[in-house]
């Protein structure tokens, strides 16, 4: 078989991949995010019992590599849950590669997401806070109303960077045996033996994938510009 | 707790991979970092044409998975009939890689350096390579540290990748342990930590190195 | 070409063009030893592009360079190299070394360019930033210094290098007026201890008394020259009156 067919017979298949990995940024980036702001919040404006626990699990999991989180938790903490589940109360559950991958990627993600919201809070002038409490809110409310949604939009750039070292990462989840292009690319390349082409096809077509969401990111950038946010 | 099995088997399984994955890290440290200030050099400075190679190299390899440019190097070029060991193709990837990232930062360096600071030093009599050498590269290196540094913490974790193309370091030994044993948790927890380890101190050091080259004016206070 | 051996700089027909425009259009002048002479126009008349012209920070398409008499063949990099140790750039945005403080910034060029022994070119450095006032702000660097400092800086950098001829383009102009005296003061005591100068600048009333001759440049020529008593005189009829009464209007000088 020439490289040409192979590439045109493997593309249906390895293009339904798209869809796997779109699923695990997807959950990854919302997961990240939604654990991200509130560990944000927390380390600039927490007590220090909490400025301490978001150091320390930001310090884990920006440290650790996501191969290694892989295989801890789908291996490991995931296959303890099962085992303890079953023996114990008789319930029988299957935690799917694919949750492991989100749910991995998710947490390191929120590591480095927080640190993006920390940067973009703290990037605000000083004056913005002040100007809220002395309109008569809460601090809570304050950081709700006025903080975060002017830190949001100047955090969104590094966001999308983060985006596309998520969709990077991703590739990872194949080791899980995940249906992602990435597992789907290897397991028709050590049928075929066509790994150049196919590898070469993965390639370009995570880059279509980089571009295309880095280029929708950008979209939303300008959309929700406020008049005076240069970046 | 069983500290045989700890003592016994995984910690001397770890630190067997600890070796492999120093001899990974530190020439693709270097060789990234230098490939990267050639190729910032090079998208800074260039002429046109070799300005384009260089931004084409940066943006097919910052565009790309790690993973797949790693099967690409391993798996893929035999079917040219090039044949790389895994330690061969793991580094290549790295430097490779880490090289395209390295460029960004020294190409950021580079270009923040007002046009002033030449004409200042050509006006004082220095030629272009002392200027070049005398106030160029001290100013972008500065600016270009941290960044470098942070490239560098992400090749020491991305080091674990050389296990998926069957260069045994870290993660390569943990898993042989735990599928022998059956003691998953542990031993990728351990395994966890000794990145954690290597990442903690290379932070160390780097964040001593930038308050040892730290300036006024460059980069963040102390 | 004149013989005086009093002349030092000496130039003819200097022609630029950039970006397709003409921006200098043969402009001359000759600078005896121990005169400033004053560079005034409007912005945009070509007063930078004359000075970096000069010290071929701009090569010149066209026209002729004298030092001391000799002609400066900017071609050749040992010569050009030489040339600019013995003129001296002021820039409107000081453009010290970023990286270097205050005694490094003076000292850098008299070691890395004249090669001259670290401890000599230190307690020169020190020397010069003494005579600009700034003997304490040795160890400080760009980042914590004041413009005002930053221009004595960069002052004391090129009067390091003993230079025959110091080029000045606007040096108070980039500072906020409480700062502009601290670098006026400075180059007024230059020009009385007999530094040779040309200075473009909009502070036309400070160095006045010290200047024999005003040149007016507006669209890449000289169109008027003189000395201040005969140009800025009450009833002159020159554009370089109306353009300074102007500047009047607008900003109160120190
Ligand atoms: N690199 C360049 N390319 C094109 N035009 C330039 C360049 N540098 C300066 N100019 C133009 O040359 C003219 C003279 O500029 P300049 O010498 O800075 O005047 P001045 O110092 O008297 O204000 C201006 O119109 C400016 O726009
Ligand atoms: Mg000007």
């Amino acid at each position: 078989m020439d490289a040409f067919t192979a590439i045109i017979d493997a593309l249906p298949y390895i293009l339904k991949g798209t869809a796997v990995t779109a699923g695990i940024v997807i959950g990854a980036m919302v997961l990240g995010l939604i654990a991200g702001i509130p560990m944000a919040v927390g380390q600039v404006y927490g007590n220090r019992p909490v400025r301490f626990m978001v150091g320390v699990y930001v310090w884990f999991f920006r440290g650790v590599p996501v191969l290694v989180l892989l295989f801890l938790v789908y291996f490991g903490v995931f296959g303890f849950i099962e085992i303890k589940l079953r023996s114990g109360y008789g319930i029988y559950i299957n935690f799917s590669p694919f949750m492991a991958a989100c749910l991995v990627m998710g947490m390191v993600s929120a590591a480095y997401q927080s640190q993006i919201f920390r940067g973009a809070i703290q990037a605000l002038p000083q004056g913005q806070l002040k100007a809220a409490s002395a309109l008569g809110m809460s601090d809570s409310m304050a950081i709700r109303t006025i903080i975060l949604p002017q830190a949001l939009r100047i955090a969104i750039p590094a966001w999308s960077n983060e985006f596309s070292i998520v969709l990077k990462d991703s590739a990872v989840a194949f080791v899980l045996g995940t249906t992602e292009i990435m597992a789907r690319t290897h397991f028709v390349a050590s049928r075929t033996y066509q790994h150049l082409p196919l590898y070469l096809l993965a390639g370009v077509l995570y880059f279509i994938l980089t571009w295309m969401g880095v280029k929708a990111l950008l979209k939303l950038e300008h959309k929700v510009r406020i008049p005076g946010y240069s970046n | 707790m069983d500290w045989d099995f700890y003592g016994q088997h995984l910690i001397p399984a770890l630190n067997d991979g600890l070796w492999i994955s120093i001899l990974l890290i530190l020439p693709s440290a270097t060789g990234g970092l230098a490939l990267g200030i050639l190729t910032g050099t090079i998208r800074t400075f260039g002429p046109p044409w070799l300005k384009r190679i260089g931004n084409f190299y940066a943006g097919i390899f910052r565009g790309t998975p790690l993973v797949v440019q790693l099967f690409i190097l391993y798996f893929g070029l035999p079917n040219i009939g090039i044949y790389l060991s895994p330690y061969a193709a793991a580094v290549t990837g790295f430097i490779l890689c880490s090289g395209a990232y390295q460029s960004e930062y020294i190409r950021g360096g580079l270009s923040a350096i007002k046009r002033g600071q030449l004409m200042a030093a050509k006006s004082l009599g220095f030629s272009s390579t002392g200027s070049i050498f005398w106030i160029v590269l001290p100013q972008a290196m500065r600016r270009a540290l941290p960044g470098c540094g942070n490239e560098i913490i992400y090749l020491i974790k991305y080091s674990s990748l050389a296990y998926i193309i069957t260069c045994i370091e870290i993660t390569g030994q943990a898993r042989d342990v735990a599928t022998t044993y059956f003691r998953f948790t542990e031993s990728f927890f351990v395994a966890g930590l000794y990145y954690l380890a290597l990442v903690s101190i290379a932070g160390i050091a780097l964040g001593k190195l930038e308050k040892k080259l730290y300036i006024p004016g460059f980069g963040k206070q102390h | 070409m004149n013989n005086n051996v009093a002349t030092v700089l000496q130039i003819t027909d200097i022609h630029k063009v950039l970006g397709g425009k003409e921006i200098l259009r043969g402009v001359s002048m000759t600078v005896d030893k121990g005169e400033l002479k004053i560079l005034i126009g409007p912005s945009g008349g070509g007063k930078s592009t004359l000075l970096q012209c000069i010290n071929f920070l701009l090569p010149p398409d066209q026209g002729r360079i004298f030092l001391d008499g000799s002609e400066v063949h900017f071609h050749k990099k040992a010569e050009l190299y030489r040339y600019r140790q013995q003129v001296g750039m002021i820039f409107q945005d000081f453009n010290l070394f970023d990286h270097l403080n205050a005694l490094d910034n003076v000292s850098i060029a008299l070691r890395k360019v004249k090669k001259i022994h670290k401890a000599e070119a230190g307690d020169r450095a020190y020397h010069e930033l003494e005579r600009v006032g700034l003997s304490d702000k040795t160890d400080l660097y760009p980042a914590e210094l004041s413009g005002g400092q930053k221009q004595r800086v960069s002052i004391a950098r090129a009067l390091a290098m003993d230079p025959k001829v110091i080029l000045l383009d606007e040096p108070t102009s980039a500072l906020d007026p409480e700062l502009i005296g601290e670098v006026l003061r400075v180059i007024v005591d230059l020009a009385r201890s007999g530094m040779t100068m040309i200075m473009a600048t909009h502070q036309i009333g400070y160095v006045k008394s010290l200047t024999n001759e005003i040149l007016f440049m507006e669209n890449g020529r000289i169109i008027e020259h003189g000395p201040p008593e005969k140009l800025l005189s009450a009833d002159a009829d020159t554009r370089c009156r109306g353009f300074c009464e102007m500047l009047k209007d607008l900003v109160r000088e120190p």
